[in-house]
């Protein structure tokens, strides 16, 4: 079989490549992890021509692997069993918005930026929970591995914000899940038996996404942001339970890293606030200071006055400066395990970062996300590396490895984890609950076509 | 390129500043990663670490770019002005190498030995248009290739020669001793070739006594001012300053316009106001704005040579993405200021069946349409 | 080691007590100030030590030079009373630690040469005619710490500025323009109450304007503005060069308007009130302050310290008032001939 004439008549001769340079940049993304090229990189423009591939690759037991713009840095989107990528980045439509149910349908190719320039274009009071990750990152694949936003202090990971789903299932059949399924509306996954489940968080091995629904938020016409410092990382636990009772926040991140010196030996606890008039600006504000007063007065903690250009860096959104970390080393690279941890664990976490950049004599940087009101947060264990530096690629590699084990050391869970690392979480999993996942995927993908390797459970 | 490992390829340099849109020309068009900014540099390092062997489809990846710029303007990282610097470095070492792609090769030989890229005889240059040879006047006017052998450019130096004359500048050609500015030989790795051609013309110009040039391209202006030793001006700035000062005024023109931002004025240098203000000076004229703008602005896909080979053709052109985007404004003239821009969003308005409903109209265009006293 | 020059009994005998009795930010009557001077004097707690805003006001109120800013500043160090929370302190000792970027020395730096200090994004602004074969020195290698006086902790200050003092004497300079009010400020006041030896002359930044101005007085166009000074803390601590900064406006056309809040009555910009976690007060004061410029019919809000740019710029810009630095305006005035 021409599995590349196959392809051709299913998207055009356009959208399909078999050539080394395709095949060169689909075998690897910006981190450090396997390579392995594909055999065709594929780009379909609809629902049905991911169909048609679906069935393709089913009949002739070809592994699929369906990309958005393959920022995990993780290698989730690498085909290490090779196969067909499938760039789904054609299929960029915003297809609804509905005002007053604050809920848009979107195709799994729209970025982060686009989404973002919409909403302000045409409807200024609605937003979508936005990572910090770069403005083309696809909003689909950012829920897709339970990413966080900046409304994720408020409403959790960014997966619990969908309202529906359109898949195409493994074995090619187009599913509709939630209200969707039975409704004109997008309103919700529930209150129907939650089979959204089956599809977040399980790294493109139980279908495409063809359709999602997306809660999205009031936009406020104002934003600012006090940044609170600490140099005793103990408190911050406490310093983020005060804020997040106030439930007066938007945002609220944590950061310590050594450079630039003014961030050194202490902890950032950043936290973002909106409203339509200063009048609200202003109460958030006080609300704020109040909560962690006693630390004010008491020395131990204070807000840091923002000059207008350092806050509007602050207030950038996506926030580059999370995207230059790569350019630390002058290298252009990083790597990090987003660990999900309790926010009680703040502290040991942050140890356990600098002993691993010691050891490996590497630099570092955290950035955190509360989750919830503090129900949780994602710690990043981050390391620059260098591109051209064989040696510091490996020790930002041992460093990465070591995060990992960290993490599961503290009780916590390494988000969008890589092959190692999931392994790592699948032995330390309740077996039942493993087998369970097994039996999930050996039920909707018995071919084993779906992103081959990821979450495969030992016997 | 010593630091071309920088590139993270987190994206930012597919993008116009508020992220609305694919804004890089041979992006837009191919979709493939490999096509975008960040993978080409990787495409680059590979062929040049070996890791990747030389092909047409990594010569069309390379000279597929543009060189609009559009990257190192929105690239968050500090070498983000050395990203075209590097895509034209690779350039050169591939026609170092002896792997010129043909449609490159052609184009380069053309103008090394007919002073054009069309390889059409040089005596044609200025046979056609009836202007002063320069001979000390206030201004030299450089045609530059397009405006000297093809059709929309030509219609752009006939009607600016016409309004110099009516404005009473004192202003001259080169006619046959132009040869050709070199900016897209430059932007086409052919560094030998390009200073060849600067120093012929500086010595033309210099020994002529030349002290200020007007560009009607701004791919010519931007070699120009290369050149060092000259005044350059673009004829957009020549136009405001004529209506500035009451030597031409315009006359009521009822039509809504857009104005389409050329690279190599826009972001190469940052001549974005004075284009607008001659069109705000028209009575009646409405100007509205695309929605990538300024800095923003979408490229039509001719830079880097493309105007002639075109690696961006085919319906999703992105000459064709930008007429689609100024029709949806309800403009019924695309302002032009630059050659390459005119004729590739002519013939796009064409493909796209909206020759009826906008029009491809140059400054000068515009300014004679309306009539001028 | 080096000992604040302080006089005790010229405090005991002083009937007027102006350093507490005019502070804008503590209210005392003459009675009160002169309680609180004695426990200062005494090296006893004090409500002055925790409710000091820092301004530095007192340093020019007192006509008989006896520093009481600084007393201030080294009971508060003593006595382990910090103005700002310490992880705040922590912020500020470590931004001002040399760097990779940092270099100690300038090779080729000559005279007349300005130090930059800590606001390298300057650097692009010191040039023109005003600017002509003018060398710079900059970097935390040069800087004056001063600013620890905010923060409790002048012994900082005392502990790096021989330092510093030696880098700039390395390139053999015998006078140095100042850009920064504090650098003129640390080099003169600061260092002559401690008896911390300058080898070297500070040059204040608006006696080189002047001077400057001056030589190019034909090519000056008046500007015509009606123009509000924003006096940073610093200033303080060296009023006599102010009147230069009269001969400027004056060389340039500039009205310095009359208003509420100017010369001895100035107020703080708030960008270290802030710092010091007194929000309410800090937008007292910009508020305060901006509206006295508005009601003055200042045109330009006029700053010569870049930290009082970085607190006030946007508060005075949302009055409809042009924030400009004095350099900036220096050039307007010659840009126009």
């Amino acid at each position: 079989m021409d599995i590349y004439k196959a392809l051709v008549d299913i998207v055009g001769e356009e959208f399909v490549s078999r050539n080394e340079e395709e095949l060169y940049i689909y075998s690897r993304d910006s981190g450090l992890t396997e390579r392995e090229k594909p055999d065709f990189v594929v780009m379909p423009g609809s629902a049905e021509e991911v169909q048609k591939i679906v069935l393709l690759a089913n009949k002739y037991k070809i592994p699929l692997i369906p990309v958005g713009a393959s920022l995990t840095l993780s290698g989730l989107a690498v085909p290490i069993r090779k196969g067909i990528v499938v760039d789904l980045r054609r299929m960029d439509r915003i297809i609804e918005v509905n005002r007053l149910g604050r809920y848009a349908v979107i195709e799994p190719g729209v970025t982060q930026g686009k989404l973002k320039a919409f909403l302000e274009r045409n409807y200024p009071d609605l937003c979508h929970s936005m990572p910090d990750a770069p403005p083309s990152a696809t909003v689909v694949g950012n829920i897709l591995i339970h990413g966080q936003g900046n409304l994720s202090q408020l409403y959790g990971f960014n997966s619990t914000m969908v309202t529906g789903l359109e898949i195409v299932l493994p074995t090619g059949k187009i599913c509709r899940i939630g209200s969707c399924s039975l409704s004109p509306y997008w309103f919700a996954v529930e209150p129907l038996p939650y089979l959204a489940g089956i599809f977040l968080g399980w790294f493109g091995t139980t279908g495409i996404i063809t359709k999602l629904g997306l809660r999205l938020y009031p936009r406020k016409r104002l934003r600012d942001i006090e940044v609170f410092v600490l140099d005793d990382p103990e408190k911050v636990a406490d310093v983020v339970y005060r804020i997040t009772h106030t439930e007066m926040a938007e945002d609220v991140i944590t950061m310590e890293q050594p450079y630039p010196m003014m961030f050194r030996d202490v902890v950032l606890v950043q936290i973002y606030f909106n409203g339509d008039s200063e009048e609200e600006i202003e109460f958030k504000r006080k609300m704020l200071w109040n909560s962690v007063m006693n630390y004010i007065r008491s020395r131990d903690g204070g807000f840091m006055f923002l000059t207008p250009d350092v806050q509007e860096d602050f207030l950038e959104k996506p926030a580059s400066s999370v995207t230059r970390f790569a350019d630390v080393m002058k290298g252009g690279g990083f790597v990090y395990c987003g660990a999900i941890i309790p926010v009680e664990k703040f502290a040991e976490a942050l140890r356990k970062l600098k002993e691993i950049a010691k050891r490996h004599e590497i630099t570092y940087g955290h950035v955190g996300r509360i989750v919830g009101r503090g129900h949780c947060m994602m710690f990043s264990f981050s390391f620059p590396f260098n591109r051209a530096d064989r040696a510091s690629m490996e020790r930002a590699k041992e460093a990465l490895h070591e995060s990992y084990l960290a993490t599961l050391e503290l009780g916590g869970i390494p988000w969008k984890p890589e092959l190692f690392a999931q392994k790592m979480i699948l032995e330390r999993m309740d077996k039942n609950a493993a087998e369970l996942m097994k039996q999930i995927r050996g039920l909707l993908d018995p071919n084993g076509i779906m992103n081959p390797g990821n979450w495969e459970v030992e016997p | 390129m010593m630091d071309i490992h920088r590139c993270f390829r987190c994206g930012y340099c597919k993008f116009p500043d508020d992220f609305s849109k694919y804004n890089c020309p041979p992006y837009a068009r191919f979709r493939f990663e490999s096509f975008s900014p960040g993978g080409r540099l990787w495409l680059t390092r590979a062929f040049l670490n070996g890791e990747v062997d030389f092909s047409k489809h990594l010569s069309e990846i390379i000279f597929s770019c543009t060189a609009c710029k559009n990257c190192a303007e929105n690239c968050r990282m500090g070498f983000k002005d050395e990203i075209v610097d590097w895509i034209v470095s690779a350039r050169r070492e591939i026609l170092e190498r002896g792997l010129a792609p043909p449609f490159v090769r052609d184009f380069l030989e053309n103008i090394r030995k007919y002073g054009n890229p069309w390889g059409l005889p040089r005596k044609q240059r200025a046979d056609w248009l009836r202007a002063k040879k320069y001979d000390g006047d206030d201004y030299l006017l450089f045609l530059g290739c397009e405006c000297s052998y093809e059709d929309r450019g030509r219609s752009m130096a006939k009607n600016f020669v016409e309004i110099l004359e009516r404005a009473g500048v004192s202003f001259g050609i080169l006619g046959e001793n132009e040869c050709c500015d070199g900016n897209e030989v430059f932007m086409l790795g052919e560094l030998g070739l390009f200073q060849e051609l600067a120093e012929r013309n500086k010595k033309t110009m210099s020994e002529l006594g030349v002290q200020k040039v007007i560009a009607i391209s701004p791919h010519a202006y931007n070699a120009i001012k290369s050149y060092e030793g000259f005044e350059v001006f673009h004829y957009s700035q020549i136009l405001w300053d004529l209506i500035q000062s009451g030597e031409i005024k315009p006359g009521e023109l009822r039509k809504t316009v857009t104005y389409h931002d050329p690279c190599f004025l826009g972001r190469y240098n940052g001549i974005y106001e004075e284009p607008r203000e001659v069109l705000n000076s028209v009575p009646g004229l409405r100007l509205v704005e695309m929605e990538r703008n300024r800095k923003n602005s979408f490229c039509c896909g001719g830079g880097s040579g493309n105007f002639v080979f075109d690696l961006l053709r085919g319906s999703y052109s992105p000459a064709r993405e930008r007429v689609r985007e100024a029709a949806e404004t309800g403009a019924e003239i695309i302002a032009v200021a630059c050659p390459a821009c005119k004729a590739m969003l002519d013939d796009a308005a064409k493909d796209e069946g909206l020759k009826d409903r906008v029009a491809v109209m140059d400054l000068s265009e515009i300014i004679l349409r309306c009539g001028i006293s | 080691m080096f000992e604040l020059k302080f006089d005790r009994a010229v405090c005991e005998d002083c009937t007027t007590v102006d350093c507490l009795v005019r502070c804008q930010y503590m209210d005392f009557d003459v009675e009160e100030a002169k309680r609180e001077i004695m426990k200062l004097i005494n090296g006893e707690d004090s409500v002055v030590l925790h409710e000091c805003a820092t301004c530095y006001a007192c340093e020019e109120y007192c006509k008989r030079g006896n520093h009481p800013f600084y007393l201030i500043t080294d009971l508060q160090e003593k006595k382990g009373i910090f103005p700002a929370p310490r992880p705040i302190l922590r912020q500020w000792i470590n931004l001002a630690i040399p760097g990779k970027k940092d270099f100690p020395h300038f090779p080729g730096a000559k005279e007349p040469v300005i130090s930059l200090c800590l606001f390298p994004e300057y650097i692009g602004s010191i040039q023109g005619k005003l600017f002509e074969d003018v060398s710079v020195i900059l970097g935390r290698h040069f800087f004056c710490q001063l600013v620890y006086l905010h923060f409790g902790k002048p012994s900082i200050i005392r502990e790096r500025l021989p330092k510093i003092i030696e880098n700039i004497a390395n390139h053999g300079f015998k006078e140095v323009v100042f850009f920064h009010d504090e650098c003129y400020s640390t080099f003169t006041s600061y260092a002559n109450a401690y008896g911390i030896h300058v080898p070297f002359k500070p040059v204040h930044f608006f006696e080189y304007l002047y001077e400057n101005l001056k030589k190019r007085e034909s090519e000056i166009e008046p500007l015509n503005v009606k123009v509000a000074y924003q006096r940073n803390c610093s200033t303080r601590l060296t009023p006599w060069k102010e009147h230069y900064l009269d001969k400027i406006f004056e060389l340039i056309g500039a009205e310095r308007v009359e208003r509420k809040y100017d010369r001895e009555n100035a107020l703080c910009c708030g960008g270290i009130i802030r710092s010091l976690q007194r929000y309410d007060l800090f937008v007292d004061v910009q508020k305060r302050n901006v509206e006295d410029m508005a009601r003055a019919n200042a045109e330009y809000c006029v700053f010569n310290c870049p930290a009082c740019y970085s607190s006030l710029a946007k508060r005075v810009e949302e009055k409809g008032i042009k924030p400009v630095m004095i350099h900036e305006l220096c050039k307007l005035a010659l840009k126009r001939a």
